[in-house]
């Protein structure tokens, strides 16, 4: 129920911000809004990609994959906590976006792994991203990087 | 017959005696005067917090002796951990501004469960996104498994597809006060606020 309140929030602060996405527009129908990384060192092993994608249209899909020249590979994974205990998991099959829904990614739980940044990401900087849908396709978007550890974007609800 | 009597009279009142001594005395160190002062309810009588001997980022060898005399605040996680272990030391990051200079009064631990991968300087980098405040800390396979023991830290690497793998470890903060006792949590679900009034009770510990 806490979850369901969260995501509706979550969708409440995201709407506006998505109805007026110019990037991220594939002809499937899915958007991507408020796609956002933190600034990590140059040496840093990983970064974490985060945004709200929407499917506009009538049938479900699917985000499979990602590509960004900021890193070596993008996986798709899960974080989850169990008493106490974090774990972190691939996600094989991808994240999954019912018609009319969202999917958020965001800390402490389905996010982009970022495998072997190329170079520091600082914030401020914008990243270009690949995204890889199974119906919609590629969807090209751009990651803006906020301070290392933030919790949300900076300009979250605007 | 009579001289029986009294030994049995005798060793009654000795025994009573001693118990009367004994009861007291039980009473005194743990109900009395010598006492020590809320012991069952603070969480200072968990055992949390103990010996390590670990290297910190900038490639010196420590131990939890070096950290003594000041409170601590300890997390255990891993560099190629892209999601809570940076949003934990981004919380320990802005925890640091907002207590100014009283966050020099506390040692600010990251210590590492990835024996493999996290070198001192691999952890260098990592931490350069952060307040530079935050020491890291890393180990042999066995240095972090004491390190973990003494914290009653879970930790377990898990193989992943491609022949890599991730590591699960306990997520939470763990506060010590100035002689290495147990001082609670900082817990990733609580508000800034709460957490800024633990480190700043903590800081004056």
């Amino acid at each position: 129920m806490r979850r369901n309140l969260l995501r509706l929030a979550l969708l409440a602060a995201v709407m506006p911000l998505a109805a007026h996405a110019h990037d991220g527009h594939a002809p499937g129908g899915v958007t991507a809004s408020q796609v956002w990384t933190r600034a990590v060192g140059a040496t840093a092993p990983t970064a974490a990609g985060y945004m709200t994608l929407r499917n506009h249209g009538t049938v479900a899909d699917r985000l499979v994959g990602a590509e960004t020249p900021a890193a070596r590979s993008v996986e798709i994974h899960e974080q989850r906590m169990d008493d106490g205990v974090m774990r972190m998991r691939p996600l094989p099959d991808g994240i999954l976006i019912p018609p009319g829904e969202t999917a958020t990614l965001g800390p402490g739980g389905v996010h982009l792994m970022l495998v072997g940044p190329t170079r520091a990401l600082a914030r401020g900087e914008r990243v270009p991203l690949t995204l890889r849908f199974e119906r919609a396709g590629e969807v090209r978007v751009e990651l803006t990087v906020e301070a290392a550890g933030a919790r949300q974007p900076s300009h979250a609800g605007h | 017959m009579l001289r029986w009597i009294r030994g049995v009279a005798w060793g009654a009142i000795a025994l009573l005696g001693f118990l009367t001594l004994a009861v007291s005395a039980g009473w005194l160190v743990t109900d009395g005067p010598l006492s020590e002062r809320g012991v069952a309810t603070e969480p200072a009588s968990l055992p949390i917090g103990g010996p390590f001997s670990l290297t910190d980022h900038r490639g010196r060898a420590v131990t939890e002796r070096d950290f003594a005399g000041r409170p601590a605040a300890v997390f255990f996680g891993f560099t190629h951990c892209p999601d809570v272990c940076p949003t934990t030391l981004g919380d320990m990051t802005a925890l640091i501004e907002a207590l100014g200079p009283e966050a020099e009064r506390i040692h600010w631990l990251f210590v590492s469960v990835d024996w493999e991968r996290d070198t001192p300087d691999a952890l260098a980098g990592y931490l350069e996104a952060f307040d530079p405040r935050i020491v890291g800390l890393s180990g042999t396979e066995a240095q972090v498994a004491q390190a973990a023991r003494s914290f009653r830290v879970y930790y377990r690497r898990v193989p992943t597809e491609g022949g890599g793998y991730t590591m699960d470890h306990s997520a939470s903060v763990f506060l010590l006060d100035a002689a290495g006792r147990f001082a609670g949590t900082l817990d990733s679900k609580e508000s800034r606020e709460v957490a800024l009034e633990k480190v700043r009770m903590l800081a004056s510990r």
